[in-house]
């Protein structure tokens, strides 16, 4: 089970949140004319990483934040966390 | 029966507490204190059970948790438990164990013939003879190898025991209170660290109780009961014996099985038969010994061949003698010890040394005491077939190949030691590469990967000195890290025997002309021949030699076997063990009750169970209640020997035909609060918000981005900023997270907070033509006529005293309102509504008939909304806005979801208008077809419609809009069901609804 630093409560067991999937996704803007293969990326098509992933996830049974988390998909260890508004340097 | 196998005094049992147990159907006695296995071996019982695959007689090997023969079938209380190691499973009043893996009986045992056939069942056996023909496997092969084979049975009943879960954070945990772990818990004690200290078996100390050695001028197992009682007093310690760390996961956390009850006739009330913990440390200290390593010769499973440090145990922890004419086969100075604890107790054993030469204190001490020692000799094979009865022995050449003239030697036990071998399996779970250390033939722990130190003999440090040295070092310095405190804690003066270097040797080779089998795996019966099978037909690697032969697969998971396998692959092949490389090493450590790892999570505790204020009221009306998620609703409301069918029908009639109440406090309610909350829900659902006025509710329906509906509901305009949503009960959560995910994540910008509000409402839908009387009587001072309160108006009132909000909204497709009050309000508001309501000849009624009502309406639900529907499958085309932009609305787009024959909801009645539909029966054109017939559709709900008297059902079919009229056939496979059907429109009742609106 995954400890994760949620950056609202600090460190918390992996039990209390939920996974969002890769947080490297950008959601294309509203009433913007977007080709079927960019709407195709954005619904579909991940690269499932080995290795270094940022990736969503909502404290869900806390502060129901949703965070993102610098994991490596391979061994787990996670580097950093993230508020949902913080850039990712 | 006598125990003619204990001796007079001595050992840690309590003599004064004798136990009757039953083995086998026979009647024995021990002690408080000893294991079942010690017990019967103070009884003369070493015959247990019989091997997996040659049904082979098979005694006691080990003391503990290596053991890998002596599995029992326990039975307490009425209760059975299969896969028990009589060595682990302690002594109490009244214990029944039987043996496993033998039929009829362990005396006379049918599958013994395969030890005759053996040459039929060497490695690969399984793969290569029960492969075909595939029908044999069902019929023939699987029921043959089930009842000649398996560890036990596994009880058919319910299980009564209560098991826990429990989660806990540390600094340290230690696993393990030998003398490493006792020595850095000590240390990290005293700094003021929170330390868990975890021991397996009953008693704490490990190798100290069996050892003979001096700490601080006290025998190792005062010192050791010292420490526990020092540790046990302090607030920052918990020390827990009869607990198993089993598993390492990630970023350090472990978990450990607590043995709660296991030691008692019965379980206390209201105490689990296991706790299992889940424990976060910050960091790990792995102090879990070493396991004696066998030495390979023939017949070495023969009951009465044991380890040599068990027998020791047993005589100095128990007080048995596993024989009374033992004879000792060492490569090191450990048989030694075990001699000489043999003669204190005035018996001679005999010692064969594999070593040519070998002087050390230990060896000098049982010269001293007059043991009979033979150097460079070796065990070529045990004879007897139940029990040792003699030995073959022999001289062996320097080079260990040739052996000299076979001699036949009495004994009634042989104790084996081929060196030791660290228990590394902790360090290995959590990532460890580990490393091949020469000196010991063995792995130890290299780097870390994770925050885990290994100590003493699990790291391959043998001397007591060196282990007490580090132990206190590193528990010190690990703590000071955590703490800041730095207290120094002198390091005992130790008196320990130096031990001589062992010899490599671990595999006696065959006589001439003699085939004996010599055993690796004693559990899975894997024989050196095996392996050899094995690399003869090519399997190269460690990982395939061990599925192939099952080498250290079996519940031991190879804990006495695994090097002895791999130096013979290396032998072999020619390589070094370290090239070789071991197996992976996976949790659990040792076997773990399946009941422990669900823990409370059993049956109405798998979930928890959520009731509506109204519940009591519905129970005491005769409710029947149905899961919906994690609700109890009423299903519907039994009066007399009413079934499910004709309560339902007289339910949704009553709605039809005057008024019903049913309680919907389960829909999920979200409050959506902000300048930006019209926005929002403008993005989120289909249809237009931005000009909804206030006191007014609309129907929404939303999408996922992937344009599949996601859920539907109505939400109400409250004030100008202020909106309650509603959700199906069973998308309640998921919507929220939805919200939450746009709100913080893709829309920062907008200025709105959402929160549930599921549990602040009860909510009564009050539906049918005398709905509006009623609502009138209930508020007397509202006016709530069709224009005071028009279809999908909302309006607050006063009921009797109590703020109600008032939604003109209908699920029934009736004259209909729903009215909510704060929770603590519901049951009160319910019982108004009841008392009010008879005059218009309310009923109550459950989901069943909601789903009628709402089915026969087309209305759909979340047997329509299935996650594979969009909006015009579901005929809610209507409410997709082409105006504006919303989640999901870019993939309506798409060639599928736009396609002329695309799937869509209608109404299906039987031609018999007879027979009921199967919900889930496909629909197609041609009963006589071949199969796979073509499927058009399937059927989402059914219902028998209480307008038309006649059975109903909605069914998504493909082409659905252009197939009305059509005759198909419904085809239930399942409930075996051919239904000639005609496809109507899904607005069965009320086309126009014109109800809703009257
Ligand atoms: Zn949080």
């Amino acid at each position: 089970m995954l400890y994760i630093n949620c950056p609202h409560c600090g460190m918390r067991s992996q039990n209390e949140f939920s996974y969002g999937g890769d947080a490297s996704v950008k959601r294309p803007e509203l009433n913007k004319e977007v080709s079927d293969q960019e709407w195709d990326d954005f619904v579909y098509n991940r690269k499932s990483l080995r290795g270094k992933h940022l990736e969503l996830w909502q404290h869900i049974s806390g502060c129901r934040q949703w965070i993102k988390v610098e994991r490596d998909t391979a061994t787990h260890e996670i580097f950093r966390t993230f508020k949902a508004d913080e850039e990712v340097a | 029966m006598t125990q003619a196998f204990r001796i007079g005094n001595g050992g840690l049992v309590n003599r004064d507490k004798k136990l009757s147990f039953k083995f086998n159907g026979k009647t024995y006695f021990g002690y408080e204190g000893d294991t079942l296995a010690s017990a019967l071996l103070a009884n003369g019982v070493h015959l247990v059970g019989r091997s997996f695959k040659y049904h082979r007689p098979r005694g006691f090997f080990g003391a503990g948790v290596d053991e890998p023969y002596a599995i029992v079938q326990l039975y307490r209380n009425g209760e059975t438990e299969p896969n028990i190691k009589a060595t682990e499973q302690e002594l109490f009043e009244g214990l029944e164990a039987k043996s496993v893996n033998c039929w009829p009986s362990v005396n006379f045992d049918i599958g013994a013939i395969n030890n005759f056939l053996k040459i039929f069942l060497p490695a690969g056996f399984y793969y290569k003879t029960f492969m075909w023909p595939k029908s044999f496997w069902y019929r023939l092969y699987e029921p043959f190898i089930r009842k000649a084979a398996g560890l036990g049975v596994a009880s058919t009943k319910h299980d009564n025991e209560r098991y826990e879960h429990k989660y806990e954070y540390c600094d340290l945990l230690i696993a393990g209170s030998g003398p490493s772990g006792l020595s850095s818990a000590y240390a990290a004690a005293k700094n003021g660290a929170r330390v868990i200290l975890a021991e397996d078996k009953p008693r704490f100390g490990g190798s100290l109780l069996t050892s003979d050695v001096n700490i601080g001028n006290q025998s190792g197992k005062d010192w050791a009961d010292g420490i526990i009682a020092e540790l046990k007093t302090m607030p920052n310690v918990v020390v827990k014996n009869r607990s198993q760390i089993f598993g390492y996961y990630d970023h350090n956390m472990l978990v450990m099985s607590e043995k709660v009850s296991d030691h008692l006739p019965k379980t206390k009330k209201y105490h689990p038969n296991k706790r299992l913990w889940y424990i976060r440390a910050k960091e790990v200290l792995i102090s879990s010994g070493s396991i004696e390593r066998p030495i390979v010769f023939g017949n070495n499973d023969t009951p009465g061949v044991m380890l040599s440090s068990a027998a020791k145990e047993y005589l100095k922890v128990y007080g048995v003698l596993v024989g009374k004419n033992p004879l000792i086969f060492t490569n090191n100075d450990s048989g030694y010890e075990t001699a000489i604890e043999f003669k204190k107790h005035g018996v001679d054993p005999i010692v064969l040394d594999s070593r040519k030469h070998s002087t050390s204190e230990i060896i000098d001490e049982a010269k001293n005491l007059g043991i009979n020692i033979k150097n460079s000799y070796v065990v070529v094979a045990a004879q007897g077939y139940k029990k040792v009865k003699s030995a073959e022995i022999a001289s062996i050449s320097d080079d260990k190949k040739q052996l000299g003239k076979i001699e036949s030697i009495n004994c009634d036990c042989i104790c084996v030691s081929g060196f030791w071998t660290p228990t590394i399996h902790l360090a290995s779970q959590s990532g460890n590469k580990t490393e091949f250390k020469e000196e010991i033939d063995a792995f130890i722990p290299g780097q870390s990967k994770q925050n885990e130190t290994t100590l003493g003999a699990a790291n391959g440090v043998f001397s007591l000195e060196e282990t007490l040295k580090t132990s206190f070092a590193t528990g010190s310095e690990l703590s000071k890290k955590i703490t800041e405190n730095d207290n120094e804690i002198a390091i005992p003066n130790v008196v320990e025997k130096k031990s001589s270097q062992h010899d490599k040797f671990w595999c006696v080779p065959l006589p001439k002309g003699k085939n004996y089998k010599r055993f690796l795996d004693f559990q899975n019966d894997v024989a050196v021949s095996d392996v050899e099978i094995a690399l003869r037909e090519g399997y190269r690697s460690i990982e395939h030699v061990k599925r192939y032969t099952t080498l250290g697969m079996a519940t031991d998971q190879g804990k006495t076997s695994n090097l002895n396998g791999l130096q013979l692959v290396s032998e072999i092949e020619n390589k070094v063990v370290p090239a070789v490389g071991h197996t992976t090493f996976r949790p659990p450590y040792t076997p773990v009750s399946i009941g422990a790892i669900v823990g409370r999570e059993v049956g109405k505790h798998s979930k928890p169970t959520r009731k509506s204020p109204m519940h009591l009221w519905h129970k005491k009306n005769n409710a029947v209640f149905v899961d919906a998620g994690v609700w109890l609703r009423p299903r519907y409301y039994k009066k007399g020997n009413e079934t499910l069918f004709e309560a339902s029908k007289r339910e949704a009639k009553n709605v039809r035909n005057n008024v019903g109440v049913c309680d919907v406090t389960t829909l999920g309610k979200i409050d959506v609060k902000g300048p930006d909350a019209a926005e929002l829900l403008n993005r989120v659902y289909t249809n237009a918000w931005l000009k909804l006025p206030v006191g007014k509710a609309r129907y929404g329906v939303m999408l996922r981005e992937d344009g599949i509906v996601m859920d539907d509901g109505t939400t109400t305009r409250i004030s100008e900023n202020h909106y309650h949503m509603t959700t199906t009960t069973a998308q309640a959560a998921n919507v929220l997270s939805h919200l939450e995910y746009y709100l913080q994540l893709v829309w920062p910008e907008l200025d709105v907070n959402v929160v549930s509000t599921t549990e602040q409402w009860a909510g009564a839908a009050i539906a049918g033509p005398k709905s509006r009387d009623l609502l009138q009587k209930l508020f007397p001072n509202s006016d709530v006529s069709n224009d005071g309160l028009p279809f999908m108006g909302y309006m607050e009132g006063n009921l009797f005293g109590i703020k109600a909000k008032i939604f003109r909204i209908s699920f029934s497709g009736e004259l209909a309102y729903e009215v909510n009050v704060e929770s603590d309000h519901g049951n009160f508001m319910w019982e108004k509504i009841i008392e009010v309501g008879k005059e218009f000849n309310i009923q109550p009624y459950g989901t069943e008939a909601l789903s009628t009502l709402r089915i026969e309406m087309g209305h759909v639900a979340g047997s329509e909304l299935d996650g594979r529907t969009i909006p015009y499958d579901n005929a809610l085309e209507g409410l997709v806005s082409k105006k504006k932009d919303f989640i999901g609305k870019r993939s309506l787009q798409r060639s599928a979801f736009t396609a002329e024959n695309r799937q869509r909801i209608v109404g299906v009645v039987p031609l018999d208008k007879q027979t009921s539909i199967p919900e889930g029966s496909h629909l197609v054109k041609d009963d006589k077809a071949p199969l796979p017939n073509p499927k058009l559709g399937h059927i989402s709900a059914s219902c028998w419609s209480v307008e038309y008297d006649n059975p109903f059902s909605l069914a998504i079919l493909k082409d659905g809009k252009n197939m009305i009229g059509q005759k198909l056939f419904a085809m239930s496979p399942l409930k075996n069901k051919v239904i000639p059907v005609e496809i109507v429109s899904s607005h069965y009742v009320d086309p126009k609804g014109e109800r809703v609106r009257s």
